[in-house]
């Protein structure tokens, strides 16, 4: 298990001074400093790991925040970003010496520009707020991640998050035009706005899905789009996995980008079944959930194609939603997967890792050789159409070891995903829990160059520490430049 | 001024060793199409990555395309093409923007439009080359070969350095390998021209279609006087162009859904809409005067009327396109500064200018690029250094440097 950088003694020692010099930035109220209490904070949805943070700081505005971060930096306190605590990799796992920074308190929409379809959102907001929040002038916030009940704004800006529709319409970096952040320093700067493109580095692209390590964010500008005027679902059962796999190719390969394209293996057909009674067929190996969007001529033509693709390759059943309430029907056992399989074991790990499309039937096939090896089931569910997989462990925290032998299938499974050409996290992040499997990814001068960026931000390295990178931030020895002296090193390169 | 000639990574970072050596900064040239564009600098030693070139692999079936930068787009565009692919930000080459000033014949490449951040209409629905760069090999200013993001769209392992290269002009590193991402290209496209009287109903005009869900893919307004150079038929004040595309049973219902609710004068079939778009990413219709210096402003989109109603002074030629978005401005040779000032003024903290054509002295004197604001500019300067610290690459063509 990855485990956090050993508390700095020295400044657990001064949690009552660090709280009385707080009381001096921030309202009292604002400050949680009781046992008790703290320990609400202790994880987020990565819940192996929990540690009570040092403090807790409630902040409501940007200024707080910025004198906060003043503060920290001019002592070298660490601290800790939260949202809403969704995330599964760990990425607001509090640590004994840092201060959590709980950005609950933004939870305000500020601006609906409808003319510049974006909206001024504070990070507390949840996710779907937003959309409901627009709804009515025919708008919608594209990216919706299966915890977009709770989880904020801030921490889909942090994660880059996904979600179901991101194939047709593009992760939070794709829908975000500008944030204001607050810098370690405690300088309030804007990155992007409602314009296009922003003069200087593209910071704001480097910020979305930093996981909390290059600044604060306090306030998110979000693109909206149009609603679709329909949307209509294709629920489709193949009696192998390669059939499923071969007809999300044959989907790309005809030009149509669904909104959104999802599959299931048995142990997660039967699960959700059991659970929500969505009418899965349950004698198939693989479930397909093809959704297309768009104007009614477009959606009833592309329905057809699909639906014939999938015959095609073979589906034993092929059934397209003939209304909004059997459209979220079909939906609703691939939204309950998770929970349905934690019906079925005490506990379950969700991976998170991409690879190229072509690969789902060989990473499929490999996962099953690894339940025996390892001793553990798991349930399969997959945003097929951009190749990103959500394996889920199964095991039993009771049993001494298990939670080892699922941490190390999930590290197998995440490795083979970079040996497929792929990635080790496609929206969930790095955090804590990928961590260490980074090195797998990049090389040393690779992470460096990361590690550089993060020293631009952040050079004593206080802003989540512990989290992304295997080994701690040198950003004194990585800003030297060694020079080459003397005689030119390759005198033969062609110059004229 | 020597020029290394780099085909393959490893000399490319020779060459930056030999640069880090010889304390000399390295001016990186591609195709040299855009070599106009930016500060003016003084001479270095030149890093000719033209031969650095060639697709390494289409993979249409993952939509993808690995590609080394020197490629040009001419070469891409016709590979995916094959394939019924293409890049979904529509890189515009401006082929006409620099050749009067003396340029050779010149090549836009893939590289040259991602360090210079370049999309065409499709920008505002399908963004930019930011969204579409999935990973990028490179050497930075210490000379090493580093490799950010991947091959994969979704994909969120440590930071994402490709999109900081993204506009970037080379000073963070030489692009060596690109991957990026594809999308099918559409089987119809259709143009639709409504004529307005004033430029605040045009914006409006283009703001309502594209809060429709009709999914317009581009929308512009050409001043009637220019219209002509596009190819687009003349009518009122202004026309406004709103481009639908996709299958053609949904391109054929949105048209007409959309002719009925902003009467429509003419529709444009799909290679006289190809043609207008290209002509419109190319920026033809202010090209008739090779001397006229040219401001690209990309402001807060609704914003736009009032914007150029502080300008009107200045210039008849103009156009828009990003639904307002993107305000094309040619001031004529003899403007002082450029009218720097007055443009910069009235764009204000709502977005940025630039100035995209202008005799290389002006281009020396003038900040090119919107100043930013000091925080940011010094968080710049040290993001500059975390790749670059000895300032080798481009010295000086984003903003002044020692």
């Amino acid at each position: 298990m990855p485990s956090l950088p050993a508390a700095n003694p020295a400044i657990v020692a001064r949690r009552a001074a660090i709280a009385a010099d707080l009381r001096r930035l921030v309202p009292e109220a604002l400050i949680i400093t009781e046992a008790s209490e703290r320990m609400a904070y202790e994880c987020d949805a990565l819940t192996a790991h929990r540690s009570a943070p040092l403090l807790v700081v409630l902040p409501r505005t940007a200024r707080e925040v910025a004198a906060i971060l003043r503060y920290c930096h001019a002592n070298a306190v660490p601290l800790v970003p939260r949202g809403a605590g969704t995330s599964l990799s760990g990425g607001a796992t509090p640590m004994p010496d840092a201060l959590l920074l709980g950005m609950a308190r933004f939870n305000r929409i500020v601006e609906i520009d409808a003319e510049n379809r974006c909206a001024t959102v504070q990070p507390g907001v949840t996710n779907l707020s937003i959309s409901q929040a627009v709804a009515h002038l025919g708008l919608f916030y594209a990216p919706d991640p299966s915890s977009q009940i709770a989880c904020t704004i801030g921490g889909n800006v942090a994660e880059n998050s996904g979600g179901v529709h991101c194939l047709k319409y593009g992760l939070t970096t794709n829908n975000v035009l500008g944030v204001e952040l607050v810098t370690i320093e405690g300088e309030i700067i804007r990155l992007g706005g409602k314009h296009h493109d922003s003069p200087g580095y593209d910071l704001l692209g480097a910020l979305v899905g930093s996981e909390g390590l290059l600044g604060v964010v306090t306030e998110v500008i979000v693109r909206l789009l149009p609603t679709p005027p329909l949307a209509r679902a294709l629920l489709i059962g193949f009696p192998l996995v390669d059939q499923a796999a071969a007809t999300v190719a044959a989907i790309i390969a005809a030009g149509i980008i669904p909104a959104g394209m999802e599959m299931m293996d048995k142990p997660a057909i039967a699960a959700a079944e059991a659970f929500v009674r969505a009418g899965y067929p349950l004698d198939v190996e693989a479930l397909l959930i093809v959704e297309l969007d768009g104007c009614p001529a477009e959606v009833d033509h592309l329905i057809d194609l699909v639906a014939g693709l999938a015959t095609a390759h073979g589906a034993t059943t092929c059934r397209a939603s003939a209304s909004e309430a059997e459209r979220a029907l079909f939906w609703a056992g691939r939204k309950a997967a998770f929970p349905a399989v934690g019906r079925l074991a005490p506990d379950y790990l969700c991976m998170d890792g991409t690879i190229p499309r072509r690969h789902l039937p060989d990473m499929l096939a490999r996962i099953s050789a690894m339940e025996s090896r390892f001793g553990l089931k798991v349930a399969n569910v997959f945003h097929a159409g951009d190749g990103n997989l959500h394996p889920l462990i199964m095991f039993d925290a009771n049993i001494p070891t298990e939670i080892d032998r699922a941490e190390a299938f999930g590290a197998e499974i995440l490795r083979q995903c970079v040996a497929m050409g792929g990635a080790l996290s496609g929206e969930h992040g790095i955090g804590l829990e990928k961590r260490d499997l980074m090195p797998h990814m990049f090389t040393d001068t690779d992470l460096d160059q990361q590690m550089r960026l993060k020293c631009a931000f952040d050079p004593q390295a206080l802003l989540n520490p512990g989290k992304v990178f295997p080994t701690p931030c040198r950003c004194a020895e990585l800003g030297r430049l060694h020079s080459h002296h003397g005689a030119l090193p390759f005198p033969d390169l062609p110059r004229f | 001024m020597p020029v290394f000639h780099a085909a393959t990574p490893q000399q490319v970072q020779q060459a930056v060793q030999t640069a880090l050596a010889e304390k000399t900064p390295l001016d990186i040239i591609g195709g040299g199409s855009k070599r106009g564009l930016g500060r003016a600098t003084a001479a270095g030693h030149g890093l000719d990555v033209s031969a650095l070139a060639g697709i390494i692999e289409h993979d249409h079936d993952e939509l993808t395309l690995t590609t080394r930068p020197g490629t040009s787009l001419g070469e891409i565009e016709a590979a995916l093409a094959s394939r019924r692919q293409m890049l979904a930000f529509e890189p515009p080459g401006w082929h006409g923007v620099f050749a009067a000033h003396g340029a050779p014949a010149a090549t836009p490449t893939i590289g040259g439009s991602i360090a210079a951040n370049l999309a065409g209409p499709r920008r505002i629905r399908a963004g930019g080359p930011r969204d579409h760069l999935l990973g990028v090999a490179a050497v930075n200013g210490r000379a090493e070969a580093w490799r950010g993001g991947g091959r994969v769209v979704k994909n969120v392992s440590g930071y994402d350095m490709p999109k900081l290269q993204c506009g970037a002009f080379g000073t963070l590193s030489v692009l060596t390998e690109l991957t990026l991402r594809l999308v099918p290209a559409p089987a119809t496209t259709s143009t639709l021209l409504i004529a307005t009287e004033t430029l605040a109903a045009a914006c409006q005009m283009m703001a309502r279609a594209l809060n429709t869900p009709q999914d317009v893919s581009a929308a512009a307004c050409l001043p009637a006087g220019i219209a002509a150079r596009a190819g687009v038929p003349r009518a009122g004040q202004f026309i406004v162009l709103l481009r639908l595309e996709g299958t053609s049973p949904s391109v054929i219902d949105r048209a007409a859904t959309l002719r009925r609710q902003f009467s429509a004068f003419a529709e444009l079939d799909t290679p006289e809409s190809k043609a207008v778009w290209h002509d419109i990413g190319a920026v033809s219709p202010l090209l008739a005067n090779p001397d006229a210096m040219l401001w690209r402003l990309c402001p807060t989109p609704s914003l736009a009327p009032e914007i150029l109603a502080a300008l009107t002074d200045l210039s008849d030629q103009v156009f828009l396109d990003w639904g307002g978005g993107l305000i094309w401005l040619a001031v004529p040779a003899a403007t002082p500064d450029a009218a720097a000032a007055s443009i910069r003024a009235a764009i204000g903290p709502h977005g940025h200018a630039t100035l995209v054509r202008a005799p290389a002295p002006l281009r020396a004197r003038l900040p090119v690029f919107q100043p930013l604001a000091p925080p940011l500019a010094a968080l710049n300067a040290r993001i500059r250094a975390a790749f670059d610290p000895a300032h080798i690459l481009n010295r000086g063509r984003l903003v002044p440097e020692p």
